[in-house]
């Protein structure tokens, strides 16, 4: 237990295990650790940051549901809409068209009825004439009564 | 021990409590001092040679870790070996920026882990069981340079040594004033010395406590933990001795030195953890500005 060079081999080798550890053991572990607490850090904010995107996407995506089905809705009240007008037009047209058609065939019969009394009247005379001429045959000038039943023929 | 019928209990303890010294002999032959006189008699040039070669030792598996891990290590997630160390690094880093306050420094955190390691591993041999060592090496001696074994002494624990203790406080003084010049400059440093802390008409006063105080640092670091771990190692010393006194009271000694390791656990890392942070203060110190 005496105090001799021990001492100062001591000191020495003290100074080398420093100046080995300040030089290659200290600067890269901790060069290490730091690196390592700022990529904890950073993921730690993407994650933050991806959270809050999220956040935002979520109401994004809910207000292009919500205007999706707001048009939606305004599409449907629209079909109907458009529906019930074509219902509408439809009844119009099909009273229209009945009109046209019962007036075409009013006017059709109106004709045929003018027509036939045309003919009628074209065969009435020769009908009177031949019911006449029979029942009156023997006294009658055929040519007297012609005219005047042609008249007669004429006032109906 | 070897041969208990020659050895006495009071010779067993001194036998462990002398350094296996390399130096001059007094005829002038250099060799390995054969006795505690011898060993005084060689003066300040002589070497102890168990505390340099295991303290190197040491010192050099503890580098050999931490650099292995430094060459390898990742910034990615840590595995088993990397855990471990940056668990120290870490450790030894908050307790460097809690009582450190001087700016950057790299020199601190590199001496502060260093030294904690360092004084640790030093202070574990402790836990080895008294006679291991001693024996081995006694014997490995005796077999190889055929010396007589009583006559090889081996010192397990370096820091028992105060050669160690105070090599490393002096290293640790020779820092101190090295900052206190650097940061204080050589007159600041010599104003601090002087004008506090009655004023400059107290000078000499002054002069006298401050240098009792810068003084006192170095030996209370190395005394302190050469104390500790010196007592500490006598108790187990003192327990050995109790192994040749029969059943019981071996059975006895075997219970205290499991007891007593147990508890030198949480001394052997408290002492290297004192010895730490009183140097970061003590370097801290020498920074501040008065």
């Amino acid at each position: 237990m005496n105090i001799n060079a021990t001492l100062i081999g001591q000191a020495i080798a003290f100074l080398i295990f420093i100046g080995f550890c300040m030089k290659y053991v200290w600067p890269p572990i901790i060069e290490a650790l730091d690196e390592r607490k700022k990529k904890i850090a950073d993921g730690l904010a993407a994650a933050e940051r991806g959270r809050h995107e999220q956040e935002l996407a979520e109401k994004r995506a809910q207000q292009v549901i919500h205007e999706a089905k707001e048009q939606a809705n305004e599409i449907i009240s629209q079909a109907q809409r458009r529906g019930n007008e074509i219902v509408d037009e439809s009844k119009d047209n099909a009273r229209v068209e009945g009109d046209r058609i019962l007036t075409s065939a009013k006017a059709e019969i109106a004709q045929e009825a003018n027509r036939a009394k045309d003919e009628l009247r074209s065969q009435v005379g020769a009908v009177a004439i031949a019911g006449a001429a029979k029942i009156i045959s023997r006294e009658i000038d055929d040519k007297a009564h012609t005219d005047l039943l042609d008249e007669l023929v004429g006032q109906i | 021990m070897a041969s208990e019928s020659t050895i006495t209990t009071s010779g067993y303890i001194k036998h462990h409590l002398q350094n296996l010294t390399y130096g001059q002999h007094e005829d002038g032959s250099w060799g390995f001092a054969e006795s505690a006189k011898e060993a005084t008699e060689m003066g300040f040039w002589a070497i102890n040679v168990d505390t340099m070669l295991l303290s190197v030792v040491l010192g050099g598996l503890m580098m050999w870790f931490f650099r292995g891990v430094a060459k390898t290590i990742s910034a990615g997630v840590p595995t088993g070996t990397q855990n471990f160390a940056e668990m120290i690094i870490e450790f030894i880093n908050d307790t460097v920026r809690g009582s450190f306050s001087g700016g950057k420094n790299d020199l601190v955190a590199p001496l502060a882990l260093t030294i904690f390691v360092w004084i640790f591993l030093m202070n574990l041999m402790d836990l080895v069981p008294v006679d291991f060592i001693p024996l081995a090496v006694a014997h490995g001696a005796s077999a190889l340079f055929g010396v007589d074994p009583h006559h090889v002494f081996f010192k397990v624990v370096p820091s028992t040594d105060p050669n160690a203790t105070m090599g490393m406080a002096l290293v640790v003084f020779g820092l101190m004033l090295f900052y206190s010049f650097k940061i204080k400059g050589t007159g600041g440093f010599l104003k601090e010395l002087s004008f506090e802390p009655f004023g400059k008409w107290a000078l000499p006063i002054n002069l006298v406590l401050e240098t009792v105080t810068l003084l006192a640092k170095p030996f209370s670091l190395g005394l302190r933990l050469f104390g500790n771990m010196y007592a500490g190692e006598m108790v187990f010393i003192l327990i050995a001795t109790m192994y040749s006194a029969g059943l019981v009271l071996g059975s006895v000694a075997g219970l205290l030195q499991v007891g007593w390791a147990i508890f030198h656990i949480l001394i052997i890392t408290l002492q290297a953890f004192i010895f730490m942070v009183l140097t970061i203060v003590y370097i801290d110190m020498a920074h501040q500005h008065h």
